[in-house]
């Protein structure tokens, strides 16, 4: 159960190297009450090493996912992520930058992108908050991405796909309404992690543990979506409405 | 005597026979409105019922549910059943001569008190609201302004019928499977279905009380009077103002009182001495904003309360409403503290930890956390419940917004106060206490824990509480 302060007695992380998945795990761990943690990824080795990096504390049990999988599988996965008792928290952190030019000339490099961000997040989501309806409790953080917002030049078909994950993601939220089950949106900025390692970085970037930091807050404040930094909520708002003309020629 | 407070059955049909579905699924919280769960509500008429529930369980087990005046999660079970008990309403027998009735679990203090109040009696134990069942203020074994005099709600329960989880119905009392009637005062519901029970009753002479109010200066001065005349009263209770600081630091506003006597009444009122029947004041809007209750409004409110309060009136004459349950005048006021809810930290630490009380409130103080009427009374010898909350010492409650992130580190540096002196947290109040802190807080709970193994081994009854805890 969480308690009325937000602490979880287990968190699942979906993407279980993810940087800013796994800042927000600790974030989540500081509370004191997380008895157990599943790391959820397709690199076992990987996921060993972030184990043990969380330390002593909760019981940590690893398990193999992979986004781009079948249904089926994603079906089995639930099933054993959820064979130790409640899921308490998800936090769905996985994703796939790509290469946005090779998405543009490749349709299996395009396709992988939108495979991974967009129809594997939700065909996980959708086995996974039946399970949690079921529990009849819990909240699944989803990261969406500026990139969601208003697509740019640099990476429109990660943009296109989390755009569409976003919307799915809050359409769904309405739909938990009065099932005990919530569904958070976190939109962050440029962070720096591996995904964006040797990329210069955008205007108001930040690290995963600002990221981590504004998400619990969104999550004990209660909130439906939220920013990383929160300023991004105003300069979004703006820039969506910058003109096609101008908004094409803004760097990056 | 035949029920005679029996109400309509509220919302919706009884239970469906075993395999038959039946039920609706709800939205449960608790009083503080945080961690809302998803649970199938069904509502027993006849003890039958009860015992079909508890026979085929669903995975997620059943709790029993009073009118959810606990503030965090002890009356609702995620995903399973929820037995709503205020199906079952009524005055069963009663001797008036003796003084004790046998009353169905849902009934509420309110109806009772409307029944009993024309015939010159009253419930042994009021706590701040009058909208708790019998079957709830047995399973937290509720307190009130009396304690230090008369103990809690279940040093006045003669005997209680109870299904177990294990499906037995068992009558039990002090004297018959005491370990079993004490493992269910102050339970949280987790021993079985509470269907009855037979309480011990206090004569009244009118519906009025007699009051004394006396302001202190600071939290020695409040704590000096309190311990040196509590005993002259049968009711005492006094409030804290948690953001007056330096000097001024637990500054607060004493009332202690008595039944008043037949001749305490001037003439209009001695014509209907015994006349009881409050009505609600205002409604709160069923949508407020969050942040209403900031430390601003807090503030205001509490230099207003102190400075309206008497420097010292006795003799005063109140109603009973007035004096026991200000807050029902107001439905809904819970909804003030907006969407997020909020959480009321309750502790006592022992006599002698006086230095603990000073550390908490003055802690308090610092973080600026806004809390409304801080409540500080003193408790008289515990019973013999492993799990009842009172025990002899200072017992402190603190409404708190939710919603901000910077309560739960404070919360939790009580709690090392509250430990570290021996005390305990209230888990009628409780939603955030670490699971490992309670053995600390309850050193008797491995105690309880045997006896509920024993009851109901299959752990058919449960909470979102007793899984958060890992009862
Ligand atoms: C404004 C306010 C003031 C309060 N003041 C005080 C006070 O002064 N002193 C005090 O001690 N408490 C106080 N309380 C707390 C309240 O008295 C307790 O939480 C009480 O248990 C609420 O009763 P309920 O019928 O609403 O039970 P619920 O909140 O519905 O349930 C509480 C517990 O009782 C169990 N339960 C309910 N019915 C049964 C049954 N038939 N069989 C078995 N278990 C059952 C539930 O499973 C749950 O564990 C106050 C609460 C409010 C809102
Ligand atoms: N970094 C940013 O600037 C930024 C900005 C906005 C939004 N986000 C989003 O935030 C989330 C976390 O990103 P991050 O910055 O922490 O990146 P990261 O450290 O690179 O983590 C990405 C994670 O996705 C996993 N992943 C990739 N493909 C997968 C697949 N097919 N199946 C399962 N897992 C797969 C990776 O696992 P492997 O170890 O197996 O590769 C890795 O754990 C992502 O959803 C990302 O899109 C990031």
């Amino acid at each position: 159960m969480q308690d009325a302060l937000g602490a979880p007695q287990s968190v699942l992380l979906l993407g279980g190297t993810s940087e800013i998945g796994l800042a927000t795990l600790r974030r989540v761990l500081r509370t004191g009450r997380t008895r157990r943690v599943l790391l959820a990824g397709r690199d076992q080795a990987a996921l060993e090493v972030a184990a043990k990096d969380l330390g002593g504390g909760p019981e940590v049990r690893t398990l193999r996912f992979d986004a781009a999988d079948d249904p089926a599988d994603h079906e089995a996965f639930v099933t054993e992520a959820t064979r130790d008792g409640d899921l308490d928290v998800v936090l769905l952190a996985f994703g796939l930058l790509g290469d946005q030019e090779r998405s543009e000339e490749d349709p299996a490099a395009a396709r992988r992108v939108i495979d991974v961000n967009f129809t594997g997040a939700v065909a996980v989501l959708v086995p996974l908050l039946r399970a949690l309806r079921a529990q009849g409790h819990g909240t699944v953080v989803v990261f969406s991405s500026v990139a969601a917002e208003r697509p740019r030049r640099a990476n429109f078909t990660y943009g296109a796909a989390k755009a569409g994950l976003d919307a799915w993601c809050q359409g769904m939220a309405d739909r938990l309404v009065g099932t005990g089950v919530r569904l958070m949106v976190v939109r962050p900025g440029f962070v720096h992690t591996k995904m964006t390692a040797g990329m210069r970085p955008a205007p108001f970037a930040t690290h995963p543990d600002a990221v981590a930091e504004a998400t619990w807050r969104g999550l004990v404040r209660g909130a439906q979506t939220v920013w990383a930094p929160p300023a991004l909520r105003w300069v979004m708002a703006g820039l969506r409405h910058l003109p096609r003309p101008l908004w094409r020629r803004l760097p990056g | 005597m035949s029920p005679e407070i029996a109400g309509p059955s509220p919302g919706g049909a009884g239970v469906r026979p075993p395999g038959g579905v039946g039920g609706d699924d709800r939205l449960l919280s608790g009083w503080g409105r945080t961690s809302p769960t998803r649970a199938t509500v069904r509502w027993p008429l006849t003890d039958d019922d009860v015992a079909h529930c508890l026979a085929e369980p669903p995975q997620r087990g059943v709790v029993a549910r009073g009118l959810g005046r606990s503030y965090g999660d002890a009356a609702q079970n995620a995903g399973g059943t929820v037995l709503e008990m205020t199906s079952r309403r009524g005055v069963l027998a009663a001797d008036l001569e003796a003084g004790w009735v046998r009353v169905a679990a849902g009934t509420s203090l309110d109806e009772l008190m409307r029944w009993l109040l024309p015939r010159g009696w009253f419930v042994p134990v009021t706590p701040g609201t009058r909208m708790v069942t019998i079957g709830g203020a047995i399973a937290a074994d509720i307190h009130g302004k009396n304690h230090h005099r008369d103990g809690s709600f279940g040093d006045h329960v003669r005997a209680l019928r109870l299904r177990t989880g294990g499906g037995e119905e068992l009558t039990c009392s002090p004297g018959t499977h005491p370990e079993v009637f004490w493992a269910t005062v102050g339970g949280m519901g987790l021993t079985g279905v509470i269907l009855d029970a037979t309480v011990a009753l206090l004569p009244v002479e009118t519906a009025w009380m007699l009051v004394d109010a006396e302001r202190a200066a600071d939290l020695d001065d409040l704590m000096c009077r309190m311990e040196s005349r509590d005993h002259e009263y049968r009711y005492s209770v006094a409030w804290v103002d948690c953001l007056a600081r330096g000097g001024s630091l637990g500054r607060g506003v004493l009332t202690r009182g008595d039944h008043a006597p037949l001749a305490a009444l001037d003439r209009p009122r001695r014509e209907r001495p015994r006349h009881f029947d409050p009505r609600p004041v205002v409604t709160t809007p069923q949508v407020v904003p969050p942040g209403l209750v900031n430390r601003l409004s807090v503030r205001a409110f509490n230099e207003l309360w102190f400075r309206k309060a008497p420097r010292r009136r006795v003799g005063h004459l109140e109603s009973i409403s007035y004096f026991f349950h200000p807050l029902d005048g107001v439905v809904g006021w819970n909804r003030l503290y907006g969407p997020r809810g909020f959480v009321q930290y309750q502790f006592v630490v022992p006599f002698g930890a006086e230095d603990a009380l000073r550390g908490a409130i003055e802690l308090m103080s610092r973080s600026g956390a806004p809390s409304f009427l801080a409540v500080l009374k003193r408790f008289g010898r515990a019973n013999p419940g492993p799990l009842s909350f009172p025990a002899p010492g200072w017992t402190l409650a603190l409404d708190l917004p939710a919603g901000s992130v910077e309560l739960a580190g404070l919360l939790d540096l009580m709690d090392e106060i509250v430990l570290a002196a021996g005390g305990r947290v209230y888990l009628a109040k409780d939603a955030r206490v670490r699971a490992d802190h309670l053995g600390g807080m309850y050193p008797r709970l491995a105690e309880w824990s045997d006896v509920r193994a024993k009851l109901d081994p299959a752990g058919t009854v449960t909470s979102d509480l007793a899984r958060r805890l890992g009862l």
